[in-house]
């Protein structure tokens, strides 16, 4: 027993060490940022609540955090529709069902940079391949990545299909627990296909559902590295990104305090917005 | 009308996935292809040239790049899963004081978002002099919360009588761990080293703070860097680079496609 102690001990206690250095004392220095000002280079000086005040007036934070409720708005229920879509036509005896799965599951293990470089030939005016599929049916082309209207929009939509495959997978979890029985039932009922999916599949799959919200939304909270690339937050920064706001403070600011400030405070809002959701889902599904 | 609507399906099916694999096939044709051509739909380059490779070749430090990504990714990948097992086997199967206190932790860590901490690490970094260094890329990552609550779960399901038995004939905890646990683990090993690998692979935020010394670059940055910073010039030349980080990956997931969405499908639910 007390050789057992000593080698738990002895095996925990790296983890341990890990976790004080790069989990505990990073969290509570973020607290102690949010009052100091630090460029890196002089030492630390004491700021009060600047920080917070300036964040509380900065229209530029705002802008982003307003940002990122426009990509969400776009980008949450596109991926639901998406990934269900797909996930009900896997969900059944097919040919190649593998292969499918896999083609859509593709853009998940690439890397986001390279996704975004790739659409944004995709997505440019001139020479893009969109606006040439547009042009070969006759439409005009958009400037996709250029218009402060399409922007973000062109950037919610990519990030869609780069994920839907991994919320497929989600989906596909969880048609596996609808009974045969109950599928032979509401089939001998008479019940079309649209009130098979109402009153049998939808509700099985809420949980899924509630889940591919929770992730999809703290996923666009933590929007980067495509506008980083594609756009640069433009144009008139309508796709500046909360998490591009702070690498840029960081990086090329230097100002360490205000960085962690908006860091805290994207984690507050992640928080608060995830918990809104569930409980207006909690709510609609008691009614 | 069956026959009919499985034609559709599978039409539907097929636009769907062509979306999915076209864009990625046309990137790969584009840098075979001369400047002129680049904005063209067709996949099969009229005038084939590999220019676009030997100018990002020239350019920029990709072979480097590329040794760096592998080294960081699997030495990242190797201690996730030695000292994961190591923490997952005491915190599943040794009693010892603090254990209940590190299961919480280890919980409420996958709780924080990144971004929280991510100012106070690049900080802890810049004090410690790890700016431009490998231990910058590797140190903080050497272990990972979600891998060792997923391997703790699975050491939790293997018999305590094979740990009995072990004992019995003198063998050590750790020798237990990696002569009777791991044999029996290579389901979640697998599993833990595939999202953790790509994790590190595709990881670009992280390296952008840290690393500045382009020799040091890993290959998502150095062609984040390069694709912004006009080093490219041509589309066909950021095309050509991207390639480079993606082929590996394709090549694996072409030959472990179950083991991919089983693996990356379960970090992203659990972590």
């Amino acid at each position: 027993m007390r050789a057992e102690q000593r080698s738990g001990s002895l095996l925990a206690a790296p983890y341990a060490v890990f976790l004080l250095i790069f989990a505990a004392y990073p969290i509570l220095f973020a607290v102690v940022l949010i009052f100091m000002q630090w460029d890196l280079v002089t030492a630390p000086s004491f700021a009060g609540f600047d920080n917070i005040r300036l964040l509380a007036n900065d229209g530029r934070f705002w802008r982003a955090v307003g940002n990122t409720f426009v990509f969400l708005s776009i980008h949450v229920p596109l991926q639901i529709a998406t990934a269900l879509g797909l996930a009900l036509a896997l969900n059944r005896q097919l040919v190649l069902r593998s292969f499918w799965r896999a083609a859509f599951f593709l853009p998940v293990v690439i890397s986001g940079a390279v996704v975004a470089i790739l659409w944004s030939n995709l997505y440019a005016t001139d020479v893009g391949l969109i606006n040439k599929l547009l042009l070969k049916i006759g439409l005009s082309p958009v400037p996709w990545l250029t218009d402060p209207l399409t922007a973000m929009p062109a950037i919610a939509a990519m990030v869609t299909w780069k994920n839907v495959g991994f919320y497929v997978i989600i989906y596909l979890a969880g048609l596996q627990y609808i009974p045969k029985s109950c599928q032979e039932a509401i089939e001998i009922e008479g019940a079309s296909s649209w009130q098979r999916f109402r009153y049998l599949t939808a509700p099985i799959l809420l949980p899924q559902t509630i889940l591919v919200i929770t992730l999809s939304t703290i996923n666009g909270f933590q929007l980067f590295i495509e506008p980083y690339v594609m756009t640069g937050g433009g144009p008139l920064r309508r796709t500046y990104s909360v998490v591009l706001y702070l690498y840029t403070n960081a990086f090329s600011y230097q100002k360490m305090g205000y960085a962690a400030t908006i860091g805290v405070a994207l984690a507050l809002i992640i928080g608060i917005v995830v918990l809104i959701q569930r409980r207006v889902i909690g709510k609609a599904e008691a009614a | 009308m069956r026959a009919f609507r499985r034609i559709v399906l599978y039409g539907a099916l097929a636009l769907a996935a062509l979306t999915f694999i076209y864009p990625f096939l046309w990137m790969a044709s584009s840098t075979f292809k001369p400047p002129v051509e680049v904005g063209s739909l067709a996949l099969i380059p009229a005038d084939p040239t590999l220019d676009n490779y030997r100018t990002m070749w020239a350019r920029a430090p990709f072979g480097r790049a590329l040794l760096n990504s592998v080294l960081v990714a699997t030495t990242i990948t190797l201690a996730v899963l030695v000292f994961g097992s190591m923490t997952a086997y005491a915190m599943a199967r040794l009693q010892f004081r603090g254990r209940p206190a590190l299961n919480a932790i280890t919980l409420a860590v996958l709780l924080v978002p990144g971004q929280l901490t991510l100012i106070p690490l690049y900080t802890l970094i810049v004090q410690l002099g790890w700016i431009d260094t490998y231990a910058a890329l590797i140190v903080p990552y050497l272990f990972n919360a979600t891998a060792i609550l997923m391997l703790r779960q699975f050491f939790l399901q293997i018999p305590q009588s094979l740990i009995d038995a072990a004992r019995m004939d003198g063998m050590s905890e750790l020798r237990i761990l990696f002569t009777i646990f791991w044999p029996l683990s290579k389901p979640v090993l697998s599993i833990v080293a595939i999202f953790t690998f790509m994790g590190s692979w595709n990881e670009v935020l992280w390296p952008l703070l840290v690393v500045r010394e382009q020799s040091l670059m890993t290959l998502p940055q150095l062609l984040t860097v390069f694709a912004l910073g006009g080093g490219a010039g041509t589309v066909g030349v950021s095309l050509a680079a991207a390639m480079v980080l993606v082929v590996p990956v394709v090549i694996a997931y072409m030959f472990l496609q179950r083991n991919f969405i089983e693996s990356m499908a379960g970090a992203g639910i659990k972590g």
